[in-house]
Order: structure tokens, then sequence, then C-alpha cells
């Protein structure tokens, strides 16, 4: 049996290490100048994909990222880590800050559909919004099963057995091909790009697309009014007995 | 009855009595004790007088074995109970279940439940029955018992009219309990006997209790973050520490010339932060950022790992400000890049390890923090592969190399095993550490691609990795930087840190490896070798005085036999102030002590350190 076609998304967010500074303009995040890098969630994907192009289960992996030009950085390394074709989806620096999962949401199921993916696989959330909503807009697009926040990741007999993180505690469930999948923290370890394949990575193909090219309007539908640190941590007080504390709770009239 | 007669055990048996109540800890059993003593005095009719006599001591006795026991058993000279156990060199954390202990009871049963109630490892609950150890350090032998040949200087001692102008001085910052983390060094292999932990927040206040420890020959130790590795910034014996921890104020920034003027006590990493967000960077860099003083690493001559890029503190301090032995305060604190008046006093000061003066402000150059900062962890098959890459990064990557370290193979394996981290690459001999940073990012990518290709080419580099972001930056430099911290989960650590010239510089390892064989646990080899600096580590499980007698001197001849030095960034502290001819001549170290007694002719700053006994 053929090996799956995998499309990985990946998205370029600001370093998990850097200090995130709030715009004087209060519109949004110093992005400027500032280091960013493959969101960690989407490193996870993209090993994954590579895993099982190396178990055999899949035969092609196509990496997708929706942004301005840097982006290519970012497909770069995941062509580096094993990867065998990129898609840049372009947009300008300002569309890209209005840009929503409803939106790469809709261009990731239009390229799945027209590359024949088996499986689309993405991080669970991006560490710059966290939404955790592009896998599951994707699978709804493409009416495709979804498995989400997936720590395991099997082949049984054509399906996927897929363990599940959820609140109470690990669920596993069949899903049928195509799916949607969503990697979380203990899928897998991301490897590092060696040098050898730094340099394969440089003659890979890299294609550049518009999102017209897919039919898909990324006008915003949200407008952001203000950005705000979050306010400075006050010092507490102690107090001795529970009638002090009543006494202040009504001083501050939250009694 | 007998009247007034004991049988002839009856006397030994009330001696015997006295000496079972001094060594044993349970409580019934003393006071059994005490019941039978009495009873059988009044049943063999002994005098009334001397029955109730020997009740009364056996109880004094008891009253007083109590009341110690449950105090520290930290100061075995001032404890009574302890002196029948002063040979066993009882250290403090060492709990008998069986004494109920007032306020620190409940935090000793607490600790117990965490570290979980293993007998004590030293005594095997010999000393005290059911004695548990609550602190999660191994015991640390004090400095005084592991090296008996060092004698305590003619010093006065702490009293009571001491602690009380020192209270006077620094209100509310003396410390005279829980002194452990103060007397153990980082490494837990030099542990002191300070009762006293002074903490002053001005230059004014260390000039006020030097002044004071001068008059009174009271010897002192400054100690800023406690990250030596040569036993430097702990006690001896009974030294009084004063501590920089609450200098900690930035006195200023001039962000055009990149000067930055700030207190000794400043925390390398806190400096980093406040700097980075001006554009700016410290010019010295270790692993020990987060704890480590910027006035200890000045004493000290800190080398770090950006000496390659920026040179030594010698060059980056521009000023400092210092005190004397006898409270004089010396202000040196220029900010001028160059000031050709007189002899450069601050250079003294840099590296002298504290044993001429406490410094108490410095002023910084710093340079611009770099806008692109790439890493890239390479593997090979050689140490001589090691050289060639140093040489050709030279070439290739010239102005913007800022750090070039190397590891061996059991360092990689000291990273994994102990620390749990993940190598980049596979399994190579030796692995090879190169940052660059520059104000370009783009011309630094190219300028390193180009470097990497080569070296790939011509096969001198197996494998490797690049990073350019910042989390996986941090996790390669981790790699290197942990080290110090993962050879501490062998046991004990012999670190030495010597400069070699680079064609010798592996061949001490190999000596040394050959030489140990299985005496000790590992030997590795890892460091700044675009400096000629190696750090040398074996690891045991526990301290030996055979494998010490082993490695040193021959380790001392070897690096003098091969014109290097014995200690190149860590300095001597005590562990290393006997083995100074190997490194420096006669007469150089005769002209140092004419220097010591001229800043300090009584010789209270840090004794015991860096020169050898005179």
């Amino acid at each position: 049996m053929s090996g799956f076609r995998i499309l990985v998304g990946c998205k370029r967010v600001i370093d998990y290490a850097v200090k995130v500074r709030v715009k004087p303009d209060k519109t949004g995040v110093v992005t400027e100048g500032v280091k960013h890098s493959m969101n960690p969630f989407d490193e996870i994907a993209v090993e994954e994909a590579v895993r099982m192009k190396e178990k055999k289960l899949a035969s092609e992996i196509i990496a997708v990222s929706c942004g301005p030009q840097q982006c290519q950085e970012t497909l770069r390394t995941a062509l580096a880590m094993g990867v065998d074709r990129a898609i840049h989806v372009i947009t300008e620096p300002k569309e890209y800050e209005s840009m929503q999962p409803i939106h790469v949401s809709k261009i990731l199921s239009k390229i799945a559909t027209e590359e024949k993916a088996d499986l689309v696989i993405v991080g669970k959330q991006a560490i710059d919004d966290d939404c955790n909503q592009t896998g599951q807009m994707t699978a709804s697009l493409l009416d495709w099963p979804q498995a989400t926040f997936a720590s395991k990741i099997e082949k049984s007999n054509g399906d996927l057995s897929v363990m599940r993180e959820i609140d109470g505690g690990l669920e596993t469930i069949k899903v049928k091909v195509p799916a949607v999948l969503t990697s979380d923290l203990r899928l897998n370890e991301p490897r590092y790009a060696t040098l050898p394949n730094i340099m394969k990575a440089k003659k890979k193909p890299l294609v550049t697309k518009k999102p017209s090219d897919y039919g898909v309007d990324i006008t915003p539908r949200q407008e952001i009014v203000s950005v705000e640190d979050p306010p400075v941590r006050q010092a507490g007080q102690k107090v001795e007995s529970v009638e002090e504390l009543v006494t202040k709770l009504k001083e501050a009239g939250l009694v | 009855m007998v009247a007034g007669v004991k049988p002839w055990p009856g006397f030994v048996y009330d001696f015997y009595a006295l000496l079972l109540i001094l060594h044993v800890p349970k409580i019934h059993s003393r006071i059994f004790e005490i019941f039978i003593c009495t009873t059988s005095n009044l049943y063999f009719g002994m005098s009334p007088m001397y029955s109730w006599g020997v009740f009364v001591l056996l109880s004094l006795v008891h009253v007083i074995m109590t009341s110690s026991v449950t105090s520290r058993m930290d100061d075995q000279s001032e404890n009574l109970a302890a002196w029948p156990f002063r040979h066993l060199k009882i250290p403090s954390g060492h709990v008998s279940r069986n004494v109920k202990k007032k306020n620190t009871g409940i935090r000793t049963f607490q600790k117990k439940s965490t570290t979980g109630s293993q007998l004590c490892q030293t005594c095997s609950g010999t000393v005290l029955r059911r004695c548990i150890q609550t602190s999660s350090t191994r015991h640390v032998e004090l400095t005084s018992v592991r090296y008996p040949d060092v004698k305590r200087g003619n010093y006065g001692s702490v009293r009571d009219s001491d602690l009380a102008t020192f209270e006077r001085l620094l209100p509310g910052r003396v410390l005279t309990d829980s002194l452990d983390g103060y007397n153990t060094d980082w490494l837990k292999t030099c542990r002191g006997a300070s009762q006293v932990v002074l903490r002053p927040k001005s230059t004014e206040e260390v000039s006020a209790i030097l002044k004071y420890c001068n008059e009174k020959k009271l010897a002192v130790v400054p100690q800023g973050g406690n990250t030596g590795l040569v036993g430097g910034s702990v006690s001896v014996f009974d030294e009084i520490v004063i501590s920089t921890q609450l200098m900690n104020s930035i006195i200023s920034l001039d962000e055009i010339s990149g000067t930055l003027v700030c207190q000794a006590g400043c925390v390398l990493a806190s400096l980093e932060d406040y700097l980075s967000n001006h554009k700016l960077t410290i010019p010295v860099d270790l692993g020990a950022k987060g704890s480590c003083h910027i006035g200890g690493n000045v004493a000290t001559n800190a080398g770090g790992v950006r000496l390659l890029r920026y040179g030594s503190l010698h060059g980056n301090v521009l000023g400092l400000e210092a005190v004397l032995a006898n409270g004089e305060v010396v202000d040196c604190l220029s900010t001028l890049r160059k000031d050709n008046t007189g002899y450069d006093l601050k250079q003294l000061f840099i590296g002298s390890e504290g044993t001429l003066g406490i410094i108490t402000a410095v002023s910084l150059n710093c340079p611009q923090k770099p806008e692109a900062v790439s890493v890239a962890f390479l593997g090979c098959e050689s140490f001589q592969s090691v050289l060639d890459i140093f040489k050709e990064s030279r070439q290739k990557l010239g102005e913007v190399l800022s750090a070039f370290e190397f590891m061996d193979s059991q360092t990689m394996t000291v990273a994994k095993e102990n620390l749990k981290l993940r190598s980049p690459i596979e399994d190579y001999p030796f692995y090879v550490l190169i940052e660059t940073s520059g104000s370009n990012g783009s011309h630094d990518e190219e300028k390193l691609s180009q470097f990497l290709e080569h070296v790939m080419g011509t096969g001198i580099v197996q494998d490797g990795t690049v990073a350019t972001e910042p989390t996986k930056i941090q996790n390669i430099w981790s790699m290197r930087e942990r080290i110090a911290e993962g050879l501490m989960h062998d046991g004990y650590c012999y670190k030495y840190d010597v400069s070699l010239p680079l064609q010798s510089f592996y061949g001490l390892v190999e000596a040394m490896r050959e030489r140990m064989g299985t005496m000790v646990t590992r030997v590795i080899g890892y460091g700044h070798v675009g400096d000629g600096n190696l750090h040398l580590n074996l690891t045991s499980p526990e301290y030996s005085t055979e494998v010490m007698d082993k490695i040193e001197p021959f380790l001392y001849d070897w690096v003098a036999n091969h014109k290097g030095s014995i200690s190149a960034e860590h300095g001597l502290g005590f562990k290393k102030k006997n083995f100074i001819y190997h490194s420096k001549s006669k007469s150089a170290v005769r002209l140092m002590k004419d220097i010591k007694h001229t800043f300090d002719p009584n010789m209270i700053l840090n004794p015991y350190k860096v020169l050898p006994d005179f």
C-alpha cells in the first residue's frame, strides 16, 4: 500500500525565549527585529510526519506556511528536517497581522484538496495567539475526521489509532484516513536539522503562491482594538484573622 | 541491708550510670537509669546525702543533655552534649528523631517526609540512634578536618561584644543562624565554620566593618555568589563572612559609551537583562551567571566563554572602588576609557581573590549587544580535527567569531546520563561549539554557511547542526554550560582548570585517563580551546585521599613541564595556593607577599588563600 501524502502546517511565530513587548501605540506586539522561529507544536508535527516517512507509512510530505517573505526561513527549516517540498502562501505583513485561523484553515483545506493529501497535521495551537482552532476548522471544511491533541499515532489496518491527551487523562480513538491531526507536546521530540540536510534543503522545491490562487479572501473579520500589558502584580496584604479579612473586604467594597 | 556500705560494683555502677547518661540520647532511658541508680543507692543503705547527691548530679546532667541536644549541634566547641562525640565530626543537619525540638521540630518532621527517612550516610545511625539527614545536600567534611595541616592563624574570636557592634553597624543584617549555605562552597568540597555573616548595603558599612575587624584582628572572608570552584569564597576556620548580597544596585549607565557603574553585589544575569534593554551586553559570560556577583567576577578575573571575543576583565574594567583591610576606601571608580595617571591600582585588585581589598563598586565597559547570534554544534573524529576547525574558523569567520568551545565524548555522556539532555547530532569522539555574533544577520549567515560547507567538504567535520533561534541556541549552550552541574551527580568532582599550548592540550586528559584507570568514575576534558584553557575533571563517588594523592602533584607537574598554567581562570583560592610555584617564580611570589603586607598588614582579608603560607 503506498504511503500517505501528508500536508504539514508551519507557522512562523516569535521565538519562545524572547521577551515579548507591547508596541507603544498599543496596536500589537513588537515584531520588528525580533527573533522568530517555527511554532514548537508545528515542529512536533513536522517531526511526526518525517518519522512516518522513515517508517514508510508516508510517501511525501508537503509543508505549508502563510505569511510574509520571512516565512521562507521557517519552510527551509522544515525542509531541512526532512520535508519533501514546501508551499509558501505569501501575504503582506499588514494582512498577516489580521489573519485568523479561519483564513488559514480555508487555505489549508484548499491545498489539501488540490494536492490530494491523505493527512493534514498541524500543531495543536500557536504560541502567539493560543487559538487552538486551525486544525479543527480545517477538518470541518474538508469534512474529514479529526484527532486533536495527539500524543501517539499508530497505524492499524488502514486506519489510524490515535492516543489523545484530554482533561480526564488519555483517550485512544480510531480515525479513518483522510483525517486531520493536531500534535501535542508529548508526541515526539523534534530533531535538530543536521548540516548535510540543511544543505540538501537548499535544493528542495519551494513554491510561492497567493491566497487568491486558492480563491480565499483574507479580508480581516476582526479588528484589534488594543493590546496591553497584563497589570503589574500588586503586593498582597497579610491579615491576622478572619474578622480583619472581612473588614478589609468591606472597605474595598467587595463584600 | 548492710548499712553504709555498697558492694564494690556500687560506686563503679554510679560512675557507669553517669557515662550512660552522657551518651544515651533517649530521654526515657536516662530517667530510668537515674531511677535505678537512686533506688539502688538507697537500697544498699548509702547515706541519704550521697544518694540524693548522686540523684541531683545525674538529673542535672540529664537536663543539660536534653537542652543541648535540642539546640543545633553545629558548633561542637560550644556544645556540651557534642563533646563526647567531638571525634565523630557531626555536622548540622543531623537530627535525632527521639528528641522533641520546639520550633524546628515541625520543620524537621516536614522535611523528613520529603527526603525520606534514610539513615544518615555518615554515621549510619550509630552516633545518634535513628539519625536522619534532613538536608538534601550530602554531608560535607569541614575543611579544617580534611586538611589537618592548615593551622588557624593568630586571629581573634567573635565575642558577644563584637556581635553587638556589628548589630549596631548593620541593624538586622547580622546572621548567626542557618549558615550552611554561606559555609559550603558550590562544589560541596569545602566547608568552613563561620559563626557570623554580615550583609552590608553600602561602601560606608563595609568600611566600618573592616575598620573594626582590623582593630580586633578578626579574620574575614568576602563572599559574592559563592560559586567559586577553588574554595576561595568560604571560610576555613571561623572567619567572618562579609556577603555582598544586598549591595545590588545599579549606579549609572552611559548608553553612548556603554559604561556601566554598579555595586559589587549585582548578579551577572540581572546586569545582562538590564543591559539588553539598552542594546548592550556584559563582556563576561559564564555558566554561573544566574548566581555570581560582578564583584566576585572582578575579584577572580573570571574568564568565561566570551573571552575570545571581548578579552579579559583586565581590559574591560574601567574602574573600581575597593575597601582596604583598615577600612580605608580606595576610589578608583573612573568611567574613562583612557586614564594614564599614575600606577593602575585597579589591576592589582582584579584577580586578587579578595586578599587585597573588598571590591564594592565596579565600572565596566560594555560592548554592543549583537543583533545576530548563531551557534553551530559540530562533531569530529579527533582532537587534531578540533584544532583544524579552529584554524579554519579564525580565517573564515574572523571578526564575527565569539566563542569556540570543545567537548570530548565522555563529556557528552555526562550531559546525556546525568542531565538527561539530548545531543543534536550522533555520537562522535569530539564536539565543537562555535558561536558567531555580528551586527548583520544575513552577512553572518553567509559567512557561516560558507565556512560549514568548507569544513564538511574537506571532511574535518563529520556532522553538525546550526541554530539561529534563541530557544535552540539556549539548548545547545546548556549542553556545554551545565557540565559542571552534571558532574556533581557522580559524587565528588576533582576539578582542574589549566592553560596549555594547543599541541599538548588533549595529551593531559589522555595521560590522566591512563594513570587513574578504574580508580575514578570518569575523566573528562572540555573547555575554551579557543583560549588554550582546558577544564579537566575527574569524578568518584566520594572524596578519597588516595585518588587525590595520585592526581596531585602529578597533574601540576605535567602542566609545568609543558609550560602551562596550573590555573587558567578559576584562580588559586584555597585548593591551589600551594602549587603557585609551578607557574610563578620565587621572586614573583616574594613580591606578591610584599604587596599583601602593604595592603593588609594584619592579614585579615581572606586568609589561608591564594599565597602559600608565610
